[in-house]
């Protein structure tokens, strides 16, 4: 049977996990499966390091997230939080959203780099608060619906900080 | 991805973009998020007193399908009943705007909307029976 991420890494499979280790452990394997240490193995070797080495990048970029860590865990307890046929969320939160791109929209066409680092800082808040609910719900109180939402609504804000970020590079320019 | 001529031609001409009041109790709003790409959908559409589609709003933050979509399906609410409005299914609009595969959740999330703004109406219609 092939690891989980966390196995893979030597992490107990919580959502609160030592970002420290996690990196640590990722460089480990990293320089292991190295392609420069397999120079003169065979074929199979070669092969098996190379997998090694994609499996890793992809357990690393995964759990570094909490949003998708938050979504691993629940795959793990085979709960599926992001189905494409799924697009109901809270009306409040959605409004919520649409204030935010809008907000985006207008310190764009103004090029007010200001304001949209402090709609960044708001977005932040709401993440970070997101996140420690995430630990309570996911570790402590094992309750799956409830970080089901919560995970969901972390992947949304996850998307408007990326494209606000992008905003500022693009006026930065 | 090589999106097609009709999702092209709604992404950079896109129909019936805005709001209408939403406190008119013949509006109905529709606001739904895919979660899978973070996109966030408004459609409001605007009902005469024998239950046809006067006028159809969106605003949709998103993707060029899922633009595309909510622009063609205010095209399509205008003149119809709320009834044949719920009736949109997603494969429809898939097809017109030959969506490909991993696009198909955009026209889910136009369909939702849809259902979404009908559901509203019906609600603000059967408050103002019992009022």
């Amino acid at each position: 049977m092939s690891l989980n991420y966390f196995e893979l890494f030597g992490l107990e499979p919580i959502f609160n996990i030592e970002l420290a280790t996690l990196e640590s452990n990722f460089r480990k394997i990293q320089s292991e499966s190295h392609p420069d240490r397999f120079v003169t193995a065979s074929a199979t070797e070669k092969l098996t390091a190379m997998q090694q080495a994609t499996l890793a990048n992809e357990a690393y970029l995964c759990l570094k997230s909490p949003a998708n860590r938050a979504k691993y865990l629940l795959e793990l307890q085979g709960i599926t939080a992001i189905s494409e046929t799924n697009t109901a969320m809270p009306m409040d939160f959605l409004m919520q959203q649409m204030e935010w791109r809008e907000a985006t929209e207008d310190a764009v066409s103004a090029k007010d780099i200001g304001a949209l680092d402090n709609l960044l800082a708001e977005i932040r808040l709401e993440a970070k608060s997101l996140q420690e609910s995430l630990v309570s719900l996911l570790d402590a109180q094992k309750d799956y619906i409830t970080a089901t939402d919560a995970t969901r609504k972390l992947i949304f804000i996850d998307k408007v900080s990326e494209d606000i970020n992008r905003a500022i590079e693009q006026i930065d320019i | 991805m090589a999106y097609s001529d009709k999702v092209l031609d709604h992404y950079e001409n896109p129909r019936n973009v805005g709001t209408l009041d939403k406190n008119d109790p013949n509006v109905g709003t529709g606001m739904v998020g895919a979660p899978a790409c973070g996109d966030v959908m408004k459609l409001m559409i605007k009902v005469n007193d024998s239950g046809i589609i006067e006028d159809a709003k969106f605003k949709t933050y998103g993707c060029g399908s899922a633009i595309a979509s909510s622009s063609l399906v205010t095209e399509w609410l205008k003149g119809r009943t709320i009834d044949e409005a719920y009736a949109i299914k997603n494969s429809e609009i898939a097809e017109e705007l030959a969506l490909p595969p991993v696009k198909i959740h955009c026209s889910v999330l136009a369909e939702d909307a849809i259902k979404a703004a009908v559901a509203d109406i019906k609600a603000k219609q059967a408050a103002k029976e019992t009022a």
